[in-house]
């Protein structure tokens, strides 16, 4: 909502300048006055000891403003590489079944190529309907044919709420649906909750590098639609006797003006086993160099985890960009996360800290790192982490 | 060859930091950059040029002050630079920000369009897609090699989440770009003398033709309810003592986890 600075209450004492993200509030003549770059985020309201700042009901109609009735159920895209589904599509079914459940509407997959079972697939991991699309055209990844197909498909069943895995593939093709649709895309969502008064979705994602969390509404337009971050969401349980349809979609006129001439799979196993990996050891600037990763390494091969890093020693240029954990890098949620020599900087905390058990190993006690550790060690790693290797060795003897 | 880069300024995210006291951002003395992926762009723009010849133009929407990034792009060696800026489009999300970027590319014509694969204040990496959508091109996003430029189309290899694919692309198009792709210049003597003579073009609202009620707040279909501080656990044990004695309380806490 809309927010204003009450002139007779403001002490000019410019509190509120610095709490707004868009750097929309100055100082004129003693008296705070927000600016035409206002994002109405209501970041201000709570700060101003005088009680000047306060919101005011206006009314906004959106211009496309569409008849939000006509629009019911929940859609998921499930993306395949291969033929086959990526554990986003399995993770995004299990975030849309509760959204489906508070609003009492239906679970649909929608999935573009592969073949008739893995679509049954989608049915067993809690889609109560799969559109699929079996055309050979749509195999790969084009953004011209997905985002016309998507397209066509949501002017005829109508869905609410449209969510898609915010990863290259999902990233890149549906903005051009929600383009054409002029509707909202929140992207990047790390938690999503239908609103209990009003049935919009409240989409929940980290801004400004994982500084903040915003929450985003598309209060007006319909679809609601939304990129989700793998590796957040959790599945539902795989139900083998479940049962629901599977819809075989139209694929005519679709064109594309890009060709796909070939795939090439990096088999960088060290990025596919961070995103899968139990046990994950991190190393931060800590280390004080590359040495340090490989005794990061020997305590890795020991447990039979992998290795990841923070962005600082990535920035470094100590470990590769493919190891790295955070905003910037892989999301992970490895059963025991070892962050050694990690400060705990919240770009690296939002890929990590849904980790079951983390453990943190830091010189300097006063780390944010300590703030979502299980098990804290204010200690040196370089005494500690050879401490750690010899005495598991001894009990694997 | 009608090549067209779009940049943002940012603030350089790595320097904000949280009050934890009141949950904010802090922002005081946090510098305005060009976003780093978007010098990657330039950079881009630049290389086609020297290659295919023709003219490479900048262009950022933003308030007046995000001129400085357009004088940055011209010290690397851009030809010119737009600025469009109008009261109107302030609070403008991702829908808004393509459709104002898309009237003003429209007016200025091209071949091929350039942006960073994502800005690094929003991270969204939804602005270069939907201004291909609106302009009716295709478009490549994660572009991290060009392998070939040929008469009427495009081959390059496009980052995905497994590895790559090689893409070919008919003409015109629009192209996000990951780091990978270059390393960009650093600004020249010569260009750093043309920055400060150079004059920007100011385009509001009125000169790209944009409709009122599809830009700024107006225009936006997605709106901020609320910010808040990320959540964290804050129920840790330290463990005390020497590291020898650290390490057995853990295994011994790991032990009862069953973890070991």
């Amino acid at each position: 909502m809309p927010v204003i600075i009450k002139p007779d209450k403001c002490t000019g004492c410019g509190e509120c300048i610095n709490s707004c993200p868009f750097s929309s509030i100055e100082l004129k003549d003693g008296k705070a006055v927000i600016s035409e770059y206002c994002n109405e985020c209501n970041a201000c309201l709570s700060i101003c000891p005088e009680g000047a700042i306060t919101e005011f009901a206006q009314k906004k109609e959106f211009a496309a403003a569409t008849d939000r009735d006509e629009y019911k159920g929940v859609w998921i895209f499930a993306e395949q590489r291969d033929g086959k589904i990526a554990p986003v599509g399995l993770e995004l079914l299990g975030t849309g079944r509760k959204l489906a459940a508070d609003l009492g509407v239906d679970l649909s997959a929608i999935l573009f190529g592969s073949n008739e079972e893995e679509a049954r697939e989608l049915i067993r991991w809690g889609a109560d309907r799969v559109l699929h699309a079996d055309n050979p055209m749509l195999d790969k990844f084009n953004d011209e044919p997905y985002s016309q197909l998507l397209l066509s498909l949501i002017e005829t069943y109508k869905p609410e709420i449209v969510l898609a895995g915010a990863t290259a593939i999902g990233r890149s093709f549906l903005p051009r649906v929600a383009g054409r649709l002029k509707t909202g895309l929140t992207a990047d969502c790390t938690a999503l909750e239908i609103d209990k008064d009003t049935g919009n979705l409240l989409q929940i994602r980290p801004a400004f590098g994982g500084n903040i969390m915003a929450t985003i509404l598309c209060p007006e337009c319909r679809p609601q639609m939304a990129t989700v971050r793998p590796r957040v969401m959790k599945r539902n349980a795989y139900d083998p006797g479940r049962n629901g349809e599977v819809v075989n979609v139209s694929t005519d006129n679709l064109r594309s003006r890009t060709k796909v001439l070939n795939t090439i799979t990096e088999s960088s196993e060290c990025m596919i086993n961070l995103q899968d990996a139990e046990i994950i050891i991190s190393g931060g600037r800590g280390l004080g160099g590359p040495k340090g990763f490989e005794i990061l390494r020997e305590l890795a091969k020991l447990l039979g985890g992998t290795v990841g890093s923070s962005r600082a020693a990535v920035d470094e240029g100590w470990v590769p960009y493919r190891h790295q954990v955070g905003q910037t890098g892989k999301t992970v949620c490895p059963k025991i996360y070892f962050a050694c020599g990690i400060s705990g900087a919240v770009q690296h905390l939002v890929g990590m800290q849904s980790s079951d058990i983390i453990i943190a190993i830091n010189k300097n006690a006063e780390a944010p790192i300590f703030n979502v550790a299980t098990y804290g060690i204010v200690g040196d790693l370089y005494e500690v982490v050879p401490h750690l290797i010899r005495k598991i060795k001894e009990a694997k003897q | 060859m009608n090549i067209i880069a779009c940049i943002k300024q940012v603030p350089d995210t790595a320097e904000v930091k949280i009050n934890p006291v009141t949950n904010t951002l802090v922002r005081e003395g946090v510098p305005s950059i060009i976003n780093p992926y978007d010098l990657h762009a330039i950079e881009a723009a630049i290389q086609i040029k020297e290659k295919k010849g023709g003219k490479v133009t900048v262009i950022t929407m933003g308030p007046p002050q995000a001129e400085e990034a357009l004088r940055e792009a011209i010290s690397m060696g851009v030809d010119d630079a737009k600025l469009i800026s109008d009261r109107a489009f302030a609070g403008s999300d991702t829908w808004a920000t393509s459709y104002t970027l898309y009237k003003a590319i429209e007016k200025l014509g091209f071949d091929i369009i350039l942006c960073g694969k994502q800005a690094i204040d929003g991270d969204t990496a939804q602005v270069g897609p939907e201004i291909a959508e609106f302009l009716n091109i295709p478009h490549i996003a994660y572009v991290k090699k060009i392998e070939n430029i040929g008469d009427g189309f495009i081959r390059v290899h496009r980052l995905m989440d497994d590895g790559y694919d090689v893409v070919e692309s008919s003409l015109p198009v629009l192209m996000t770009v990951v780091k990978e792709l270059n390393i960009p210049r650093l600004p020249s003597l010569r260009g750093k003398m043309a920055a400060k003579k150079a004059v920007i073009t100011k385009m509001t609202m009125n000169d790209i033709g944009a409709e009122e009620d599809n830009v700024g707040i107006k225009g936006s279909p997605t709106k901020v309810k609320n910010i808040f501080a990320p959540q964290t656990k804050g129920s840790s044990k330290m463990l005390h003592g020497n590291p020898e004695e650290q390490v057995d309380a853990l295994i011994e806490e790991l032990r009862k986890l069953k973890c070991l």
